[in-house]
């Protein structure tokens, strides 16, 4: 293993763990009643959505080599899929995978 | 000591048929393909899922190992990247406190927050007693973990097979998962709001900052959600 790689990968591991670390310090104090749970609470989830609207609009790595019209597509589609089997998470998943380079072959 | 009756009951959570497994796993088989890209070999490729085990801070790693960036700001851009894992540690923690439990359980525990696991948590809490969850969260956070280093070690092999499109098949499958999850989650005003804005903010912040777009569209569109809700619901 080289020194450089490995320390990469702990001052990543260390990086990434201290949020957590830290969120955990701040729930000893925090009730789950408490409006500053709930207020978390939004902030988890919005982030969240922001991260993945993110990727899917500005994507980095693979998906830069599809166009935005056949991301749009697939997504869409599969929001339909998703709704359409009574909300199951695996059908459009699975569908996204196959069809979008499919998809961007003609858009 | 952990109870196994709840630590199995987690732990097969990810068995179900709806279960992130397929998603999660496609992810990480992107991940190892990508580290053995950047020149990782086997064991750094395993290391770093087992120790980071968050996608978009990998993802930085790599990208940042490729243009020879400092450990300093490889520190600063991983743990801006990743700064979502607070919220939602503070969002999830609260749930599973309880005094019978040892501290330790949470300190250890914490390195299993990801989307993944959260969600998984967040859709099932209730099923369990407060006393409990926090065993039924360690069973699912080591059955989340365990999908996502066989899928590296099968990334890793099979990088030299894969194609553009498959590539692409493997990085869209992701966001598509964890949209229907979050677009299934939305059953409150609050959480419906919050995903909306996240979702419309998030993109409309990158123009301005692209560090910063994901907090800034989390902690604005959160608040707004929040404030909103709160109104609504008194």
């Amino acid at each position: 293993m080289s020194i450089s790689v490995l320390l990469s990968i702990i001052v990543t591991s260390l990086a990434t763990y201290l949020s957590r670390f830290l969120g955990v310090l701040s729930s000893l104090r925090i009730k789950e009643s408490s409006k500053i749970f709930r207020w978390f609470n939004c902030l988890a989830y919005a982030t969240l959505a922001a991260l993945i609207a993110r990727t899917i609009i500005f994507p980095v790595g693979a998906l830069t080599d599809a166009s935005y019209l056949s991301r749009l597509i697939v997504i869409l589609l599969s929001l339909g899929i998703f709704f359409i089997t009574k909300k199951n998470f695996v059908y459009p998943t699975i569908f996204s995978a196959i069809s979008i380079g499919i998809v961007n072959n003609f858009f | 000591m952990i109870k196994k009756e709840f630590f199995l009951k987690g732990y097969k959570s990810i068995l179900k048929p709806d279960s992130p497994a397929i998603a999660l796993a496609c992810c990480f088989v992107a991940i190892g393909a990508l580290l053995k890209n950047v020149g990782f070999n086997i064991q750094e490729s395993v290391l770093s899922t087992l120790l980071i085990y968050a996608l978009p801070g990998s993802l930085v790693m790599a990208e940042s190992i490729l243009i020879g960036a400092s450990l300093i700001s490889i520190f600063f851009a991983v743990w801006f990247v990743n700064a979502r894992l607070y919220p939602m540690a503070v969002s999830l923690f609260p749930l599973m406190m309880d005094d019978s439990q040892p501290k330790w359980k949470y300190y250890l525990s914490c390195h299993f927050i990801a989307v993944s696991a959260w969600l998984i948590m967040k859709s099932n809490y209730e099923t369990i007693e407060k006393k409990d969850r926090v065993d039924f969260w360690i069973g699912i956070g080591s059955a989340t973990l365990s999908v996502s280093v066989l899928a590296t070690i099968l990334g890793f092999y099979i990088a030299d097979y894969l194609n553009k499109d498959m590539l692409m098949g493997l990085a869209i499958l992701n966001p598509i998962y964890f949209t229907c999850m979050m677009v299934g989650a939305m059953k409150t005003l609050q959480i419906t709001l919050s995903v909306t804005l996240g979702a419309i903010m998030g993109p409309i912040f990158y123009f301005f900052s692209p560090e910063w777009s994901i907090i800034l569209g989390g902690v604005v569109g959160g608040s707004i959600a929040y404030l909103f809700g709160e109104k609504n619901v008194n």
